[in-house]
């Protein structure tokens, strides 16, 4: 096991220094492997990889997901079938849980918390930062923005990436809102014939020093627990610096980017409907956000975990259907509850198809990502926690295998998110505490 | 049957340990750890608003606040500021600042002119600096910081060529300090009480001020810091006195209930509009102003006791809400108009307006669960234990169920498994009682066609509708405790320690026995010294205080 402090550079990769049977991190897969710009790798044909994660509350079906068997991914089980167009490109995993280790299951939390942080609180406040903001810690640093949130039903809240217990990034929750932020007036076409910095921006830039060095008055009366929780506001502002210094500068040209139609205001709020309007915006903003380079790690919320999302004129949520709507005794399964299923699944597959609608010369953007969902529960009915849906999708740029269902024994879900962190580039080998500890890369899907 | 017993034997535990824990935080000897919140959006505004007048405009999305231990003020000690949050504060602290130095506003709000315009002018920037540091960091800039700022302006002027842009800039990085968005808690020794540490006068002003008004220290009570005033009980109790008589208490009042009622979930709540037609945007807005009305109309314009705010018929009503209600108003449209309900009727209280029953509802259909809970956990500071894993429900079947007609059948039927009994005990016979108002706060006798049933019961207190629980509530001790500890936790931005408990103690006798008046519970609070109290810092954390740049010697330029 190699201390996660450990430098990684390409010497120690090619060396096969990482340690370990565990380090399944193959020869291209690193960042250290981009050129300065971190526009191509070295050798000047690949553009950075991507990362995201896409979350729905409430799992899905039991039985009615799974691929028949493991291996080769072939026919879709019946509440995968939206996705089917996209088998070659997508991974399936069953058979994975969250081990409550004896803490009490808080509900629609303890869950996802195991999946993206490795690790299940005793009691409903995250401790441990999501897998998204480790990555985007490694892949986001010379991007405007080290990653975007957007969530689809109306709460910045919703949003499940988290750099520490209490520091959630939150999620833009209006398409205008995160047209503006993107291609608003403070945007650069990387394409633009001319390049002429605004003076402004370097004032601005300037004057951010004086905001930075506060730091050492401020923080010098602070306790411990404050003094973290400080270090991620001047972590923020070192991210803002870097926005404007990057606004300075001109950036590589990306033969893809376009700047997308200006986006009107919508409605906002739980209908679904009205979600999936502001999710189809969503990804076509995301879509061409990296195309031209803005950020390499976007993190989608459907929806929030305790799934609030409803039908124009019913009386109950997705979630009270979860629980109130009797099994049908010749289906075998919650009618309406399934029909959610069918809509959040089809939006998925919507999401998928943005990314794989950009051509970048021969190749698709969604061939340079990495995009891993996240949920909540394995039965919903139940609040259980076995047998968690996880799908992902995109090769990040040929580092993973595609069209393969790993099939788990009641291994934990942190699986993924260790996987998912090498195959970015992240230095390590194990991850997880108690029973969501894991040095398990699954290698299967590593190319 | 032996299940149903220990299922409620479990959660009359939970309720017990719960309702103890809340005085169980840190306990370090002496008062309890210091704090260092964020500003709220309101408080962000106000102070905007109090320091360069309300004309000056605050747009912008805010990074969300967080609610622990049921109050904001609490999550906001535990926030920090994220990469888009900072975004946003910087868009809002550049606008803010344009504003401030634009041609319609720089004459009334920048107390000096440049000689050049467009040139940097050191004693101008100076000025307004040190003058609006003061106010936006709630105590005198050290001389190293003016120094820093001015330097901001002057270079930028210099870049942009213009002195007005170049004080913006160096004004929109105080607005995105840490020093002016975070409110940092100094500890210094306790020179009356050996080995004790209190905060500091200015530590203590703002402690005051945000506690009383939700807002940043004025003039008044930063000179009174300045000179130490804050340091005597006399000095403390002159300042305490003076900010309770003022209007702007009520301003302090209504943002420790906004908080305390979970109101900012109206931001987020959702009533679909086919069933609830009535129910629109304006409603939910004027329901919240109508709960914090007769609320402030109890405690301030009243005096009255605080547990009448549950039983009160006074109100307030806009036309929209009396459309709601169902009740005749005059008053011109758009405009309030008080409103007594009569006798009889089963509105009483606040529990019984709009605001709560709609919060804590489904979407489609009213939730006896969801309000029962929030009685206990909003109101009363009893935490109901989460629904356990693995619950089969099946039993709750659909409102279309010709078998159950009713909530109160469907819950029935939900409870005779043992497993959820016991946290439906606890809940639904509160919420049964407010049954007669639909999801949208609409008054209803029945549901499905079935007459609906009203009666039920708060811990042995029973009753037959929404005014008899709201007598219930009004007679439960553990309402006016639950307010004297959320207050005092509102003010101290954490839970009460355990070295606390017999000030939080005496803060509840204290309330019981004067009448149960809200001011005076305010100021009881205010001129403890417990209230200031913090335990000794960590090792190397005091640092002997920087200058102060109202003490540095005056430049030339200064003096000006």
């Amino acid at each position: 096991m190699i201390p996660i402090n450990r430098a990684v550079n390409r010497r120690r990769v090619l060396r096969g220094m990482l340690g370990g049977a565990a380090v399944t991190v193959g020869l291209p897969f690193l960042d250290c492997f981009l050129d300065t710009n971190g526009t191509a790798l070295a050798d000047g044909k690949e553009l950075p990889v991507v990362f995201g994660t896409w979350f729905w509350g409430l799992g899905l079906n039991p039985g009615r997901w799974e691929p028949a068997k493991p291996g080769k991914l072939e026919a879709m089980n019946v509440e995968l079938q939206p996705l089917a167009a996209h088998t070659s490109k997508m991974n399936v995993f069953s058979g994975m849980k969250a081990f409550l280790d004896g803490k009490p299951n808080g509900v629609h939390f303890s869950g996802v918390q195991g999946m993206l942080t490795g690790t299940v609180p005793r009691g409903m406040t995250a401790d441990k930062p999501s897998v998204d903001t480790l990555i985007a810690d490694v892949i986001g640093t010379r991007t405007r923005f080290r990653s975007i949130e957007v969530c689809c039903a109306g709460n910045p809240s919703h949003s499940q990436s988290r750099r520490s217990g209490a520091v959630v990034n939150p999620g833009e929750v209006s398409p205008a809102a995160l047209y503006t932020r993107i291609f608003g007036p403070e945007f650069t076409d990387p394409n633009a014939a001319d390049f002429k910095p605004d003076p402004a921006v370097l004032v601005r830039r300037s004057a951010l020093t004086a905001v930075a060095d506060d730091r050492q008055s401020f923080m010098k009366t602070l306790g411990a627990a404050d003094k973290a929780r400080l270090d991620e506001y001047f972590t923020s502002l070192r991210e803002l610096e870097q926005q404007l210094d990057l606004q300075a500068q001109k950036p590589a040209p990306l033969a893809a980017c376009t700047v997308p139609g200006k986006v009107g205001e919508t409605p906002i709020g739980t209908e679904i409907e009205i979600v999936k309007t502001n999710h189809k915006l969503f990804a076509g903003l995301l879509a061409h956000a990296l195309a031209c380079g803005q950020t390499q790690v976007v993190n989608v919320a459907f929806s929030d975990a305790t799934s609030s999302l409803r039908k124009a004129g019913g009386t109950q949520t997705h979630h009270e259907y979860s629980h109130e709507e009797p099994v049908d005794a010749q289906l075998g399964y919650q009618p309406t509850l399934a029909w959610f299923f069918g809509e959040i699944m089809t939006q998925l597959a919507f999401y998928v198809s943005s990314l794989e609608s950009i051509k970048e010369g021969d190749k698709t953007l969604l061939d340079r990502c990495a995009i891993m969902t996240a949920t909540d529960l394995g039965y919903a009915k139940l609040h259980g926690l076995e047998n968690m849906p996880m799908l992902t999708f995109g090769s990040a740029n040929g580092r993973l295998k595609t069209g393969v269902h790993v099939a788990a024994q009641g291994e934990p879900t942190s699986r993924l998110g260790l996987t998912m962190q090498q195959v970015m580039g992240v230095p390590v080998s194990s991850w997880g505490t108690d029973s969501m500890q894991t040095s398990k890369t699954i290698t299967e899907i590593v190319a | 049957m032996p299940h149903f017993k220990k299922a409620l034997a479990v959660a009359a535990l939970t309720l017990t340990v719960c309702s103890t824990a809340l005085l169980a935080a840190d306990d370090k000897g002496g008062g309890g750890p210091e704090v260092t919140r964020r500003l709220s959006q309101e408080q962000y505004r106000q102070v905007i608003s109090d320091v360069f007048g309300p004309t000056i405009k605050v747009g912008g999305r805010f990074e969300p606040d967080i609610r622990r231990d049921g109050l904001l003020a609490m999550g906001a000690a535990q926030v920090s500021v994220t990469a888009s949050g900072l975004e946003e504060y910087d868009k809002i602290a550049r606008n803010v600042a344009a504003q401030v130095v634009s041609e319609a506003h720089r004459d009334t709000l920048i107390p000096c002119t440049p000689a050049n315009a467009k040139q940097p002018d050191d004693a101008c920037a100076t000025k307004f600096l040190s003058e609006t540091g003061r106010m936006l960091y709630r105590r005198p800039l050290t001389q190293e910081e003016l120094t820093g700022r001015v330097k901001v302006a002057n270079d930028a002027a210099v870049g942009l060529k213009d002195f007005y842009s170049g004080l913006g800039i160096a004004l929109a990085t105080m607005l995105e300090s840490p020093k002016f968005l975070f409110r940092e808690e100094i500890a210094e020794p306790d020179p009356d009480h050996s080995g004790q540490y209190r905060m500091d006068a200015y530590s203590k002003a703002s402690q005051l001020s945000f506690f009383l008004w939700n807002a940043a220290p004025d003039p008044e009570l930063l000179a009174a810091a300045e000179k130490g005033d804050l340091n005597t009980q006399s000095g403390l109790a002159k300042q305490v006195d003076r900010m309770i008589a003022s209007p702007r208490l009520e301003g302090g009042v209504r943002a420790f209930f906004t908080d305390m009622l979970g109101f900012d979930e109206f931001q987020t709540l959702a009533k679909d509009a086919m069933i609830f037609p009535k129910f629109n945007t304006k409603v939910a807005k004027d329901a919240q102003e109508q709960t914090l009305r007769t609320i402030t109309n109890t405690l301030l314009t009243e005096k009255g006791d605080y547990r009448d705010i549950f039983t009160t018929r006074k109100t307030f009503l806009t036309p929209v809400l009396a459309s709601v209600y169902e009740v005749p108003l005059v008053a011109p449209a758009g405009n309030w108009a008080p409103y007594e309900f009569p006798e009889g009727d089963p509105r009483a209280g606040i529990v019984s307006e709009v605001a709560f029953v709609a919060l804590h509802s489904h979407p489609g259909r009213s939730s006896p669960t969801l309000r029962g809970k929030a009685v206990r956990e909003v109101l009363l500071c009893q935490k109901v234990p989460t629904p356990p894993a693995n619950v089969n429900f099946t039993l709750v079947q659909d409102t279309k169920n010709p078998q159950y007609k009713t909530a109160r059948a469907r819950l029935h039927a939900h409870a005779t498994d043992a497993t959820c009994a016991g946290c439906h005990k606890i809940m639904d016979p509160i919420g049964l009682g407010l049954e007669a108002f639909d999801s949208g706060g609409s008054l209803r006798s029945s549901e499905n066609g079935e007459k609906i049933d009203t009666s039920g019961e708060l811990d042995g207190m029973k009753f037959t509708d929404a005014a008899g629980l709201a007598k219930a509530v009004h007679d439960d001790p553990a309402a006016p405790a639950c307010v004297v500890t959320r207050a005092a936790s509102y003010g101290l931005g954490r839970l009460p320690t355990k070295d606390e408990t017999d000030w939080i103690k005496s803060l509840q006798a204290s309330f019981k026995e004067g009448g149960y008046r809200f001011p005076a519970l305010l100021r009881q609070i205010a001129i403890s010294p417990d209230f200031y109290r913090v335990s000794p810092p960590q090792m190397g954390a005091i640092d002997a205080p920087s200058k102060l740049a109202s003490e540095a010697p005056k430049t030339k330029e200064s003096q000006k």
